[in-house]
């Protein structure tokens, strides 16, 4: 397995350098060869991380709750990268393209890196840096339409998230500081031996790391109330890195969540964890199932639907009972596919109408005929309608929090997600379903008009049929991917799920 | 009643490193000029290098001398350069050498700033106190400084409407954080001490960078026009 490891870190590092001196068709080949690749290699890990922790070189250590994100990343690479030919083929005649794809494919290529190599990481430090290395490439990445809106955003992301990972820091040092106390000074912040010490370590220091953990990754999560870089970036960044932002890069930060979460909980006992989850998890999904009643932008709107999915994610670790962890474990994967679907739908959407705004677009379903179907699926996904994998994760998380006695927090949750629901299907049915010929035309203000078609001069005619079959075959691969994780999870992925239950647990 | 002993000349003059570390965080309020502002981060930058020499030499870690020559030529020198590389020429009142005035750009009066900073400063201070920590190689005051430092450097990012101060106001939380580690982290490993300044530099070229694209577009480095994206 020490192979597929190194290969899983070497070959998007390689493809992001091969991107930076190759001609725009071979780096869209590498970019996308590599994304496969890498989806096959974390394929490839699942049934040995199903059996047992795989620890490698001093720095890598890969369990079973590392490849359930390692697979919601390289799953959303593998799609993202075979989107991009077709939604970088639209620009192939402006100016400067060459430049502007090499620069695109390269970080696209790196930013897939870093969200692959956190969960391998067997330190916290380690995990911390590669946290800061995902914001800082994709800072860069918000930037590259190189519009005032994605300048904006940028900053806004880069300030916010950096102060927020400064707070994370914190909790590295004092995680390190708690675990110096059983294992000596020379304790080197790996994870594995934290946590088999964790019952003996001082409690202020760990309650101390597990908050700032929690606001600090919590804000690159997308948790309210530190959310407010996460809508403007996701509406202002090119639709591919949307759809990575949202699918993969909260989830990384999530994950450092849940490693910090494992330690606290045995540490500390359930209490505190799940308390300070629950209260940043009803906040995210209130708050934004309020904003999605009243949306103007598809991309903001996915993007708030991403904070009610990572609220919904901090509820169902709270709840603590098995199935709820199991329930989180598989949203994770469900809300990679289909929001990466919703962000890819979104991005056809936006180049065929050549407007983000909700009010400017109508009768999709019958101008794409496969992508207007596609992203209507990928809303009902997204509102935990069956037969998709959202629908069997919030059941699982809602079985939970009943069965841990978390009944009000159960209702509300459902509540809340219902109501986000509303929003969603109102707006998708506006976009979608109504005639074109009964668009209300609406006052565009000048500046969001000259940024709100991706960057990108509108199609001359709304005729019918795809922009490019590029852009459906991966949102396809992720309806069916939906629909395999509600329908029927395969054997080896149940085995995956229940064994990182089991260490989320605290029985492993 | 118990007798307070007088502390160590080791614990006071850590501590006296460390007010001047807090000291220059709000010498940051008042500059006037990018120019300053990055001076004043070098010099809180030497600060801290000259505390881990101090440690270093009083409990016998000889890594901290390492740690302590690379943080300085990372913080001291090369971060200092780069940012008046990357920001030279920025801003509409640039001077005779390309150099910024980024006066009022508070959002509150220097006076009302430093206050909320002094407020923030001592809850940070005392509050640190209650948390019952104890450093193996530095007196707990450091700690409650490092504490307010980060508080501070909070309100410096947001009070300031330029990139560069919020910028410089991250930086400083970042030497904030370096400070309560050397309090309760000395030992870490110095491969991963070496990792986290490496990440510095990464950061501190990206939000150059970006402070670039920001005064290309608006020309100026203020975020009064960053208020397109709401709702």
């Amino acid at each position: 397995m020490l192979v597929v490891i190194v290969a899983l870190l070497v070959v998007p590092a390689a493809a992001a350098l091969i991107c930076l001196r190759a001609p725009a068709a071979a780096a869209q080949a590498v970019t996308a060869a590599s994304g496969v690749a890498c989806f096959g290699l974390v394929l490839a890990l699942v049934p040995a991380a199903s059996r047992r922790d795989l620890n490698y070189l001093s720095y890598l250590r890969v369990d079973a709750i590392s490849v359930v994100f390692l697979l919601a990343t390289g799953f959303l690479y593998a799609c993202v990268a075979v989107y991009c030919v077709g939604y970088l083929a639209r620009a192939r005649s402006d100016p400067g393209f060459s430049a502007h794809s090499r620069r695109f494919y390269a970080g696209l290529n790196l930013f897939a890196w870093a969200m692959l190599a956190a969960p391998m990481m067997s330190s916290l430090a380690l995990l911390w840096v590669a946290v800061e290395v995902t914001t800082v490439i994709s800072a860069l990445l918000i930037a590259i339409e190189d519009t005032d809106g994605a300048a904006e955003a940028a900053w806004k992301y880069v300030l916010i998230a950096s102060a927020g990972l400064g707070l994370a820091l914190l909790a590295t040092v004092f995680a390190y500081y708690a675990g110096a106390q059983v294992l000596g000074q020379s304790y080197n912040l790996d994870f594995g031996p934290l946590l088999q010490v964790s019952g003996q370590l001082p409690h202020t220091p760990v309650r101390l790391a597990f908050g700032l953990a929690v606001l600090g990754f919590g804000t690159k999560m997308g948790l309210v109330p530190v959310h407010t870089w996460l809508p403007d970036a996701h509406s202002e960044a090119p639709t591919p890195v949307s759809a990575l932002l949202s699918g993969s890069l909260l989830a990384v930060s999530f994950y450092a969540i849940l490693r910090y979460y494992q330690v606290a909980t045995a540490a500390l006992g359930p209490r505190f964890p799940r308390d300070v989850l629950l209260v940043f998890g009803v906040a995210s999904l209130l708050l934004a199932a309020l904003y999605l009643l009243e949306q103007r932008d598809v991309k903001r709107m996915l993007a708030y639907s991403s904070i009610e999915h990572m609220g919904i994610l901090a509820i169902g670790v709270s709840f603590g009972a098995p199935i709820a962890l199991a329930g989180v474990l598989l949203h994770v994967l469900a809300h990679a596919a289909a929001k990466g679907n919703a962000f890819m739908g979104a991005g056809v959407i936006v180049t065929k109408f050549a407007t983000k705004r909700i009010s400017q677009v109508s009768g999709g379903l019958d101008l794409l005929p496969w992508s207007g179907p596609l992203f209507l699926l990928s809303v009902l996904a997204l509102g935990a309608m069956p037969p998709f994998g959202i629908f069997r994760s919030e059941f699982e998380i809602v079985a939970g929090g009943l069965a841990s006695g978390g009944n009000i927090a159960s209702a509300i949750l459902i509540v809340l997600v219902t109501l986000a629901f509303l929003g969603l299907a109102a707006t998708t049915n506006r976009m979608l379903l109504m005639p074109r010929a009964a668009q209300v035309p609406e006052p565009v203000p000048a500046r969001v008009a000259s940024g709100g078609a991706d960057g990108h001069s509108p199609p001359p005619a709304l005729q019918r049929g795809e922009p490019s079959a590029w852009m459906v075959v991966p949102v396809a691969a992720g309806a069916l991917a939906l629909l395999v994780l509600g329908v029927h999870p395969p054997a080896e992925l149940t085995g995956l799920l229940a064994r990182a239950v089991h260490q989320l647990s605290g029985a492993a | 009643m118990a007798a307070v002993a007088a502390p160590s000349v080791f614990s006071g003059g850590a501590n006296v490193v460390a007010v001047g570390v807090l000291l220059a965080e709000f010498g940051m309020f008042r500059q006037a000029l990018l120019r300053d502002q990055v001076r004043l981060y070098a010099a809180q930058s030497a600060l801290i290098s000259v505390l881990a020499v101090i440690v270093a030499a009083a409990r016998h870690l000889p890594e901290l001398y390492v740690l302590a020559g690379l943080s300085a030529a990372l913080k001291v020198v090369i971060v200092p350069i780069l940012l008046r590389r990357l920001l030279r020429g920025t801003g509409r009142d640039s001077g005779e050498h390309g150099w910024t005035d980024i006066a009022g750009s508070g959002a509150l009066s220097l006076a009302s700033t430093v206050l909320l900073a002094i407020a923030v400063a001592a809850f940070g201070f005392f509050s640190v106190g209650a948390l019952a920590i104890r450093s193996p190689v530095l007196p707990v005051t450091a700690l409650a400084i490092s504490v307010s430092v980060a508080l501070v450097a909070f309100v410096l990012m947001i009070i300031r409407r330029d990139v560069a101060s919020q910028a410089i106001g991250f930086f400083s939380l970042e030497n904030a954080i370096s400070l309560t580690a050397l309090v309760v982290a000395a030992g870490l490993p110095f491969i991963l001490e070496v990792a986290f300044l490496f990440d510095l530099l990464v950061v501190v070229v990206v939000f150059g960078l970006l402070i670039r694209v920001h005064h290309g577009r608006a020309e100026s480095l203020s975020t009064a026009d960053l208020t397109s994206l709401r709702g």
